[in-house]
């Protein structure tokens, strides 16, 4: 699939709300890039949000009009007809696929705006003098079982459970109040009537329906819907709770890996999730490159884990960076269920559930990087958690890099590609090309050298539409989406 | 912003150690090949150079480290995988250290200087104002010691020097055949002595006094710079402390201490390193002094020099005296 060159043809240009500019959308076959929608947010648009901000900004004194437009998470939902985006400002905005007309079969369904809503806010911890960041730190989408779309957003220490859903009618014709909602006069009215449903235009409303708060102390980095659809986990850094979809004021802790002496912490949990099929059972990451699958039915606290996924470190490869790489930034079961991936600073691993001593398959993300390590450790860059995706059949897998570039490596054919998300690099007609970064001495034309690298460009937060080939991929301020049409 | 602070501090650091471009072949400098067809002096030279150059890159990580945890309040994300993540590299880094021998000659040589009762006052000077760090007065609070130490920080860097060599003579070091074109390493002072480094680093470029180079460069570690925000522990009361301790300090920037405190500050010994007020925020911190990091690493491990507990009913007496002072 690498060798095919999608072709790029401009399709339309859409101005959509004032929020948001659509640039440019293309088209072409895979892979890998196709139709391409650039979402920008405008930052000088929303004057109200921004000096809100400002002044809701108590300890900060920094202008961060531009960094609340930093996207944090992507998600697309069950289906893959809607897509979340949250950001550092705690907005969370949906996409909402196109339905394919029958009259432009050419057109494949577009993601428009569907709703935006202000999900979290930022607090003020005062026991602690500490300021509570309102970034949007993961979104999980609900299945959905009726006409409304439900999702939990969480930023550090609050998951809340939002509603979206489209209001198309509305009751008229009422006897108390008139037109406008002003109250009649009483001895106006003569006569009595029914109201009725009428019309109007499509308006969709997110409203927060249950609020999840109190239950962490520590910084919550993921969010796992199980599959028994009733309940969920939130994790931070040493604890792992587990809620009730309907009840707000409690929650049951699973794991506890905080030390009785905080003076002896050296590890702390990364990300978890719920096995797909399994409602029992669990993983959670760790800073140490280890993988601990839990199963719940084993005791209340699932401290004791019942697999530990690690494999032993190369000896050759030692350095004082070494456990620091080993740090697992994400974990996530493939649709199936069987394998596990985990994206740790320089490699994407695939494990099966069955072998706990190694890794089935390792992938190497940008391997270039090794020699830079301590550069890399200075500027911070070596903690940057980066996520990883699979595609709806597993059979591909996709993860960020530097520099807006991404990977995506083909598990049955062991080829990868690396691309770019970037406005220059997609303009109309023109061709997406795999990039190169060049290690050696010699570069040749298209190829990027190392030092090079735009480490402030970094692709964190991607996702997969879960049965088609359409990905989207956040670089800071701006979601690329990028669709396939097979010819 | 704070974060270009962090940054460019760690840029000062790493700079003076060795030249640019070292660096970034930090694993790659340990498998630096022995050129073959040399005689055995050159050969044996040309290792030791290779493992010089492999201590000071450590060493500048070592600081680098304490730097970002250090400093890690000032982030705009306060992360605590990132801290534990650092904290343990400067644990590795310091098992190490203890294997080979050279932790000890730091510390000790630390501990002589501490001896030096003139010195001594200016280093905590500039490190409890360094440490004292309210969130808004981050900014400004910071760059203070560079202007208030410098000038006298200079004079005490050399008698500190001197201090060293004799401890270093006495110790006997193992690593006393470094190469004589390692630039001398960092000198023990307080980060804020910074300005004075780099003077002395031009001139002593040549000179062949670098048996310091395994000593660290403290970096304040009092617990409020480490301090998590998600601990549970107050701020006020240390702060508290801090102010009237660092407000003291400021005020009175003399060289010539009385010599009540000198006394005082004369017990502080070298056990000042303590990694738990960075991963648990404050408990006696700022009566700890300075150099905290360190020494509860070494408390962890297996080290002759964690008196970090009498360290602190010391210096909870010291605080006492200080605000009796004070209050006078």
């Amino acid at each position: 699939f690498l060798l095919a060159f999608p072709s790029i043809t401009l399709i339309r240009t859409v101005r959509f709300l004032p929020l948001f500019h659509v640039l440019i959308s293309v088209k072409g076959p895979w892979i890998p890039v196709s139709l391409f929608l650039v979402y920008k947010i405008k930052t000088q648009m929303d004057e109200e949000i921004d000096t809100r901000k400002i002044n809701n900004s108590f300890l900060r004194d920094h202008n961060y009009a531009t960094e609340a437009d930093i996207i944090s998470t992507v998600e697309f939902n069950s289906t893959g007809e809607l897509l979340a985006t949250g950001d550092k400002g705690g907005r969370v905005v949906v996409f909402q696929r196109e339905q394919e007309s029958k009259n432009q079969p050419h057109r494949r369904g577009e993601y428009n705006v569907y709703s935006t809503f202000q999900s979290h806010e930022p607090e003020f911890d005062y026991l602690k003098s500490l300021e509570i960041e309102e970034k949007i730190n993961k979104i999980r989408w609900l299945p959905q079982q009726n006409a409304a779309y439900f999702l939990l957003s969480t930023n550090d220490k609050t998951v809340k459970l939002w509603k979206v859903s489209e209001r198309d009618k509305r009751p008229e014709g009422y006897n108390l109040k008139d037109e406008e909602g002003r109250i009649r006069d009483p001895t106006t009215i003569t006569a009595l009537r029914v109201p009725v449903l009428q019309p109007m235009d499509l308006m969709v409303e997110a409203t927060p329906r249950r609020v999840f708060s109190n239950a962490h102390t520590y910084h919550i980095n993921s969010i796992s819907v199980n599959s028994d659809y009733e309940t969920y986990m939130s994790t931070d850094d040493l604890r792992i709770n587990l809620w009730n979809l309907e009840i707000t004021n409690r929650s049951f802790n699973i794991v506890d890996i905080k030390p009785a002496n905080m003076e002896m912490l050296t590890e702390v949990i990364t990300a978890a999730e719920f096995q797909p099929s399994q409602c029992n059972t669990f993983v959670y990451s760790s800073s140490k490159g280890s993988i601990r699958l839990c199963d719940m039915r084993a005791s209340a606290l699932c401290d004791n884990h019942s697999k530990l996924f690690e494999e032993p470190e190369d000896p050759s490869n030692r350095s004082f960076f070494s456990e620091i790489i080993s740090s697992i930034s994400d974990v996530k079961f493939s649709h199936s269920g069987r394998y596990l991936m985990t994206r740790d600073y320089l490699t994407v691993k695939v494990w099966d559930l069955n072998m706990e001593s190694k890794p089935l398959e390792t992938y190497q993300v940008h391997d270039y990087l090794r020699s830079k390590l301590c550069s890399l450790y200075e500027n911070d860059c070596i903690f940057d958690k980066f996520e990883c995706v699979w595609n709806g059949s597993d059979s591909v897998i996709m993860t960020g890099s530097y520099n807006n570039f991404f990977r995506m490596f083909d598990r049955n054919t062991k080829r990868d590609v690396t691309l770019e998300a970037s406005r220059e690099n997609s303009k109309p007609r023109a061709i997406l090309k795999p990039r190169k970064v060049c290690v050696g001495g010699k570069r040749r034309k298209d190829e990027i050298s190392v030092d090079s690298l735009d480490f402030s460009k970094k692709i964190l937060h991607s996702a997969w539409h879960p049965s088609e080939n359409i990905i989207a991929v956040a670089a800071t301020n701006n979601l690329y989406i990028f669709q396939d049409k097979v010819n | 912003m704070r974060y270009s602070y962090q940054r460019r501090t760690c840029a000062i650091a790493r700079a003076k150690m060795f030249p640019k471009g070292t660096k970034r072949k930090f694993s790659d400098s340990r498998e630096e090949p022995v050129a073959g067809g040399e005689d055995v002096n050159q050969s044996s030279l040309a290792a030791v150079r290779m493992l010089s150059s492999y201590s000071l890159q450590r060493q500048s990580l070592l600081d680098m480290s304490l730097i970002k945890l250090q400093l890690c309040h000032m982030l705009v994300e306060p992360n605590l995988c990132r801290s534990v993540l650092i904290a343990n590299t400067v644990r590795q880094i310091q098992e190490e250290m203890t294997q080979d021998g050279t932790w000890q000659i730091m510390t000790q040589a630390l501990s002589a200087a501490n001896a030096a009762a003139q010195c001594s006052a200016d280093r905590l000077v500039a490190t409890e104002v360094l440490c004292r760090q309210t969130e808004a007065a981050q900014g400004e609070q910071v760059p203070k010691p560079f202007p208030v130490v410098g000038s006298e920080g200079c004079p005490a860097e050399e008698v500190l020097e001197e201090e060293e060599e004799a401890a270093a003579a006495e110790v006997g070091m193992t690593m006393s055949t470094v190469s004589p074109q390692a630039p001398t390493s960092y000198l023990p002072g307080t980060f804020g002595m910074d300005p004075c480094w780099e003077e002395e680093e031009t001139g002593e470029d040549d000179d062949d006094d670098d048996e310091e180079e395994e000593e660290d460069s403290e970096e304040c570690g009092s617990g409020s710079e480490g301090e998590e925000r998600e601990r549970d522990s107050l701020v006020e009361d240390t702060r508290t402390a801090e102010q009237v301790f660092g407000t003291f300090e400021i005020k009175n920037p003399a060289p010539s201490p009385d010599p009540a405190l000198e006394e005082l500050f004369s017990d502080v010994d070298a056990s000042y390193y303590d990694l738990d007020t960075v991963l648990t925020g404050m408990q006696s911190v700022p009566k700890m002094g300075p150099y905290d990091l360190l020494e509860s690493l070494s408390s962890h491990g297996p080290s002759p020099l964690s008196s970090s507990t009498s360290c602190r009913s010391d210096l909870n007496e010291l605080d006492h005296i200080m605000e009796i002072i004070v209050g006078s």
